[in-house]
């Protein structure tokens, strides 16, 4: 066990965390300098277009240090976006130590701030390692000064390294060996194992990603999830290199996969803790918090038969995305679906990338809501996250919705931009602190709500990416809420309403109504787009017909070509809602979930 | 089925010159003719006996008459010989207006031909040289006139509007010009870019602009009103006729599933939910049947929900429309209907859904609302 090493890399985004990864294994050999490519451990198409990581990987180095000790050093990645603060706290449960990677020419953003609490939180080694020091721009003293100063950590003996060209990557490797502690528990005592991660095969059943903490499991083991005391016999056991490797045991201390034929999805929960079913360990393991919804949204199948396949998608998804929180839904306009809770708009989007890409699912999202308090004159309080639930106006006695403090961090000159961003999102009660020369962090108190609606987007645009922001919850604050509804063709769309402040609420109809008109085609009728607060018509927008679509010739020669062109189409309109007559194509649902300001 | 009289099409794929907008497959290479003349008889005797009757027969192209008119006779002589074709068979040949000499003409009637289709295009020269063809409006007067005095009881004139350039007034006194000759048929065609052909590497370059879609919409609307108005029958998207019974009899099989037997490169054959094709190039065609082989290159037997497809995409672009008990009784279909008929495009009468102008416009989307 003194051999073993378990630690994680957090980092702001684009800091070089997962270049750094890719070079540490490539330099013990896991793979070699022909087939190298970066970022590894970014297994998903969607990380790689995004350049972010999702999904935590892990991967076991087996290191071997110049006295010719051989280590076996486990990495566990860890996601680099403010919506995946649970995916961070599950990875860090299970480390001893984490590298804080701070970019040399960027310095300490708002979000190193966030991940290095968090890992103060599990009371983990943390080392900071100075990045990216072959770059022109690299200001190495001033970021270690940073360090001192935002981060209150001692930069002497801060890591420099440049994970792109290798320079300082033996420092790292040496500061993991004797920086970081070897795990702590006994092999031989009862089995705690936490599970953090899992992954479904559809032959081998669920791959549970667990940490050892104490005692030893070996195949053949009867095994026991705690939460539900579902029973399992174990088929086998290995770490992770770049593929699954079978071991003999995990014994404590020890990173890897356990494979118990565990078809049922759902027995599988992350943050709960296996343990022997003969011996069981007196109580679970502590630590893990439960993800916290934010953001609301309901998912249906474009095809209404495709709801069953939907629903065994989500399930095998869940399983891989414990964040993901979701319940059966069901709306008049798109049949059956699910609502679902995100951690954050960007994790909403990257649920429905994969459900697309991954599990194939043609998927249709409603627009995103947090959820609102309503207290009732007859003294009732209800909590409403979908816009379908919204009480009878004349019922409300007050309304509440959740607030969150933002904190911004940026270069001073996008000061101006900035502000007038939040004040225009209501943002209230600014605060401002210069943390370094140049720099300004700026706090306000903001709902919710205004935030989910891509307000991340356009700070990127109007900071031209060099803000940085994260935000904490802070509680309920009163409300004057309206429910909007879209109607097309007098025919309610009720996964399109939503439940807004009032003054929002004619701007925000009249947005969606243009954003419609704009993403659906002409059609052989015309279209009248309306938005609506109760039978008050306050947004409106006309789509005309097409007049002329029709070929000038069709003879013997053409009615095979012309066949083949509308089942071409008719295929192309999969992707199609009808409500009533109009087509709605699936892309006119999700450009609603986006503002086009300016 | 079997007991509907067929359709017989016989392509001729010659051209002396290939017109700008023109993708019909034809090659200028004359000396081709004879050889493809003695496939063609091949392929007739291929097919004997696999077809009842045939109640009319057309010659197209390319261009027939570059053919001489003895072959042009003994070809009608030929089918006749190997086909049962009706007594009362309409029997249409496609001929350009400068080809048309009195001696021609003559030759025509006497070989049996009943309709002569004239490709006019169009009685403007400006527009006639846009288009590349090799003839005047006076060319096209002559003819109309040279034909009808060798006898021809049907004529059909084929113009093109939506011409770059071409404005409504000129498109105006076209149809003005063909309306006072008189023909029994039209066919109004709006030029349309095919892939491949001159026309559209000019527009693809910007040299040439087509007209938006709003001008089509008046040329089309312009046409039908005024044709209407001189007692034309609307009968089709581009064929107007001046009768109900002067509809082009072989045109409507294509149209209605009735069986067509196509003879020649790249024709087009349909019987029972059989649709076959032969070999595009002539040299291929001559090549297989020199060898005794079928001409045939592919073919497809339509599924029962590809012949729906296909009655709805052919049913919407006539007048006479679709018979209402063709649709299902889902409530998708009766909503389709009411909805297609609150907009003006369709009207029921008579147990039948017809396309009004205004639906023939948009005849290619109305399918989708029923698949």
């Amino acid at each position: 066990m003194q051999q073993i090493r378990n630690f994680s890399i957090i980092a702001h985004i684009d800091h070089g965390k997962s270049t750094l990864a890719d070079r540490l294994i490539q330099r013990v050999g896991l793979i070699d300098e022909r087939q190298f490519h970066d970022q590894l451990l970014d297994t998903m198409d969607i990380e790689r277009e995004r350049g972010i990581t999702i999904k935590s990987q892990t991967v076991a180095l087996p290191y071997r240090a110049d006295d010719g000790t051989e280590y076996e050093l486990n990495l566990i990645d860890t996601p680099g976006h403010v919506d995946f603060s649970y995916e961070v706290s599950r990875a860090l449960a299970s480390c001893e130590g984490v590298l804080l990677l701070v970019d040399a020419a960027q310095g300490v953003e708002a979000q190193t701030l966030g991940n290095l609490y968090a890992a103060m939180e599990h009371n983990l080694e943390i080392i900071p390692v100075i990045n990216k020091i072959d770059l022109p721009s690299a200001d190495i003293d001033r970021v270690r000064e940073e360090i001192e100063v935002e981060l209150g950590l001692d930069a002497e003996h801060a890591l420099l390294c440049s994970a792109k060209t290798g320079a300082g990557i033996d420092e790292v490797f040496k500061a993991i060996i004797e920086r970081i502690p070897p795990p702590t528990g006994t092999p031989d005592k009862p089995l705690t194992a936490l599970i953090f991660d899992a992954q479904y095969d559809q032959f081998r059943g669920t791959i549970v990603s667990c940490r050892v903490f104490d005692g030893t499991v070996r195949p053949g083991d009867t095994i026991r999830f705690m939460s539900n005391g579902a029973v399992y016999r174990v088929e086998e056991v290995g770490v992770f290199r770049l593929r699954l490797e079978k071991r003999q045991e995990l014994s404590a201390g020890e990173v890897g996969y356990i494979i118990a034929g565990i078809k049922n999805i759902s027995d599988t929960r992350v943050g709960d803790t296996i343990t022997h079913h003969e011996h069981p360990a007196p109580e679970p393991l502590r630590g893990f918090k439960e993800p916290k919804p934010m953001v609301f949204s309901s998912i249906y199948p474009i095809a209404s038969d495709d709801y069953q396949s939907l629903a065994e998608a989500m399930e095998k998804y869940k399983l891989n995305d414990a964040a993901l929180v979701y319940q059966k839904d069901s709306s008049a306009a798109l049949g059956q679906g699910f609502r679902c809770g995100f951690l954050g708009l960007l994790h909403l989007e990257i649920v429905q990338e994969r459900l697309e890409r991954e599990y194939n699912q043609s998927i249709i999202m409603t627009a995103p809501s947090v959820q609102y308090k309503f207290f009732l004159k007859n003294g009732q309080e209800l909590s409403v996250d979908n816009p379908h639930y919204y009480p009878d106006p004349g019922s409300i006695q007050r309304a509440e919705e959740p607030y969150v403090k933002i904190s911004i961090i940026i270069p001073e000159r996008y000061m101006g931009a900035v502000m007038k961003l939040c004040v225009d999102r209501r943002g209230v009660n600014p605060h401002f602190h210069y943390p370094s020369p140049g720099r300004i962090e700026v706090n306000f108190d903001m709902p919710l709500a205004e935030i989910i609606y891509d307000f991340y987007d356009r700070l990127k645009s109007v900071t031209q990416g060099y803000g940085s922001f994260d935000y904490d919850f802070i509680g309920y604050r009163e409300s004057d809420l309206v429910k909007v509804d879209i109607l097309v063709n007098h025919e309610k769309v009720d996964a399109l309403s939503l439940i807004v402040h009032r003054d929002n609420a004619r701007q925000r109809a009249l947005q969606i109504c243009e954003r419609l008109k704009e993403e659906i085609p002409r059609q052989l009728f015309k279209i009248i787009i309306q938005g609506a607060i109760g039978g008050t018509i306050i947004a409106r927008s006309t789509i005309n017909p097409y007049r002329k679509d029709v070929t000038a010739k069709c003879y013997g020669g053409d009615i095979t070509r012309k066949r083949k062109l509308l089942e071409k189409q008719k295929e192309g309109k999969k992707r199609m809602k009808m409500i009533g007559a109009v087509e709605i194509p699936q892309r006119a649902f999700i450009a609603v979930l986006k503002s086009k300001e300016d | 089925m079997a007991h509907q009289n067929a359709g017989l099409y016989i392509h001729v794929p010659f051209c002396t010159a290939k017109c700008c907008y023109c993708d019909f497959y034809s090659v200028s290479d004359l000396t081709l003719c004879d050889p493809w003349f003695d496939a063609l008889c091949r392929e007739i005797a291929l097919y004997r006996g696999q077809f009842s009757t045939f109640d009319t027969v057309y010659i197209g192209g390319g261009t027939p008459t570059v053919l001489k008119p003895e072959r042009l006779d003994a070809m009608l002589q030929i089918v006749s010989r190997h086909f049962t074709i009706q007594s009362d068979a309409e029997i249409t040949i496609e001929a350009n207006p400068q080809d048309i000499t009195v001696e021609m003409a003559h030759q025509l009637v006497a070989a049996g031909y009943t309709r002569l289709s004239l490709g006019i295009q169009s009685f403007d020269d400006t527009v006639l040289a846009f288009l590349t063809r090799r003839h005047t409006a006076r060319d096209g007067v002559k003819a109309v006139y040279t034909a009808r005095e060798a006898g021809f009881k049907t004529i059909s004139i084929d113009l093109v509007y939506a011409v770059p350039g071409q404005t409504r007034a000129q498109w105006h006194k076209t149809l003005v010009q063909a309306i006072a000759l008189a023909p029994e048929h039209l066919s109004c065609y709006q030029l349309t870019v095919k892939d491949k052909t001159p026309l559209q590497q000019r527009v693809v370059s910007g040299a040439v602009v087509m007209p938006d879609a709003e001008m089509e919409e008046l040329f089309f609307m312009d046409t039908v009103s005024l044709l209407a108005s001189s007692g034309y029958h609307h009968y089709e998207v581009s064929n107007f006729a001046r009768t109900a019974e002067l509809v082009s009899r072989h045109n409507q099989k294509y149209w209605l599933h009735a069986p067509y037997l196509g003879l020649g490169p790249a024709a087009h054959s349909f019987q029972d939910a059989m649709r076959w094709w032969n070999v595009t190039s002539v040299k291929a065609y001559i090549e297989r049947l020199q060898n005794g082989d079928s001409a045939v290159a592919g073919g497809e037997k339509l599924t029962h929900e590809q012949l729906r497809a296909e009655r709805l995409m052919l049913g919407f672009r006539t007048r006479c429309g679709i018979e209402h008990s063709f649709f299902d009784r889902s409530q998708k279909s009766h909503a389709a209907i009411r909805h297609l008929a609150a907009a003006g495009l369709v009207r029921v009468r008579n147990g039948r859904v017809l396309p009004t102008t205004r639906g023939m416009l948009v005849a290619d989307s109305m399918p989708h609302l029923f698949l």
